[in-house]
């Protein structure tokens, strides 16, 4: 029997059992054992491959610390010589999915190893990462990581053996915007034909050039007069008033609200808190506005650096938001801010 | 939201930590900041001291919305 492929885990500091919001923060480290999804994975292996251990670290330390999680990781990497590196599912997590995505972009560029990891369809690590690593869909919650687990284990699998993997739609990856030759039967102007006539009957047909999707919104022109400027404070941080009066939602928001700042200095606690579920609510709970900054722009305001600040101060929650959600946000809020006249906006995230 | 709301010719700065979702959500615009849970704030220091910083990065914010660019800039 052949010797066993390697496969090296990477998981957040969730998913590596130590700990949630409050583990953020941690430094990444090795351990020799298979902590958390790692641990179902080997048997999904089928004895052809084993894991060799998991590298744990909190998504907060990753994502502001990119190069010195990198340059740790990358070295235990080099240590345990894995043929394969597995990373996640990170689902619809911004910061974990930014993690995986990172790391898998450094490993399959800088070691040439092989990365599997799995995303929902939103996550913004996905477009990081698509051409270089091999991202599963999954759903957008944890709940789907029994079906993730088997989906990444079939293309680890592969790639440890070293077999070709098969079209994003029979392996259930997410198509990574190549092209390749196959033979087929028919020729292509016979092929175009049917799809002209399919298309014209109104029938189903599948187009072979798929092509992608650019949405840009050109920079609006600068303010020019910023003493005359009225600029509004807007956040998906979750910066609430007092009891969170329209309900916003903590995670996976369904609607933004404004609250009226022309008579207040800052967003100061205990008026104001962060509803956002997450990130660590510690540091803006006591001061709101370190995460919106109403204080200052009120001070620019007094200094006469800027005209005004914008009377409303929107607000809603940025985790686990859906994108079409988040245009319908914007869509609203920007609206407004035009019928109001509102020369330039901050926006912050956390 | 930043992309949906510069599509009304309201220039928007994006203050944020992972600047590479600021850029992946189309801002054009960005000022990274400090950290995740605390963008425009630092615990460890004085109060005094993190007013100053956070002035500074309003400040950069600000400079932003003054200043025309032709696609993603970072402001540091």
């Amino acid at each position: 029997m052949s010797e066993k492929f390697k496969v090296l885990y990477y998981v957040n500091q969730f998913f590596g059992q130590v700990g949630g919001e409050d583990k953020a923060g941690m430094a990444p480290l090795f351990c020799p054992e298979k902590v958390g999804p790692a641990a179902g994975f080997e048997g999904l292996l089928k004895g052809a491959g084993e894991v060799v251990g998991t590298v744990i670290c909190g998504d907060n330390y990753f994502n502001e610390n990119k190069e010195r999680s990198l340059e740790f990781i990358l070295n235990v990497i080099k240590e345990q010589a894995p043929q394969v590196v597995v990373a996640g599912p990170a689902f619809n997590a911004g910061r974990y999915g930014m993690a995986c995505a990172e790391l898998a972009k450094a490993v399959v560029d800088e070691l040439k190893i092989p990365v599997v990891t799995g995303m929902y369809v939103e996550n913004p690590g996905v477009d990081i990462c698509k051409e270089k690593a091999i991202v599963i869909r999954t759903s957008d919650s944890a709940g789907g990581m029994r079906k993730a687990l088997p989906t990444m284990a079939a293309i680890a699998l592969k790639l440890g053996k070293g077999i070709e993997l098969g079209s994003p739609e029979e392996e259930g990856y997410i198509p990574r915007g190549m092209r390749k030759t196959l033979f087929v039967e028919k020729r292509g102007s016979q092929r175009a034909v049917e799809m002209l006539i399919a298309r014209l009957k109104g029938e189903p047909f599948q187009t072979e050039m798929p092509m992608p999707v650019f949405d840009q919104v050109n920079p609006a022109p600068a303010i020019k007069e910023l003493g005359k400027a009225t600029i509004a404070l807007c956040t998906s941080g979750g910066i609430v008033p007092k009891g969170n009066p329209d309900g916003i939602q903590s995670a996976s928001a369904q609607k933004w609200g404004k609250y009226d700042v022309s008579t207040r200095e800052a967003l100061s606690a205990p008026d104001f808190y962060t509803t956002h579920g997450g990130y660590d609510p510690v540091y803006a709970n006591e001061i709101p506005d370190r995460v919106a900054p109403l204080d200052i722009l009120k001070e620019f305001e007094k200094e006469g650096l800027i005209g005004k600040v914008y009377q409303w101060f929107y607000t809603t929650t940025g985790t686990g938001t859906a994108v079409s959600k988040a245009k319908e946000f914007g869509t609203q809020i920007g609206a407004e801010l035009k019928a109001a006249e509102v020369d330039g906006v901050i926006l912050t995230s956390t | 939201m930043v992309k949906e709301i510069e599509r009304f010719g309201i220039p928007i700065v994006h203050m944020a930590t992972i600047t590479t979702i600021s850029e992946s959500v189309g801002a054009n615009r960005i000022v990274p900041t400090v950290a995740i849970p605390h963008p425009v704030g630092n615990p460890k220091l004085a109060q005094e001291d993190e007013k100053v910083l956070r002035k500074e990065l309003v400040k950069r914010a600000l400079n932003a919305l003054t200043t025309e660019v032709s696609g993603p800039t970072h402001f540091e």
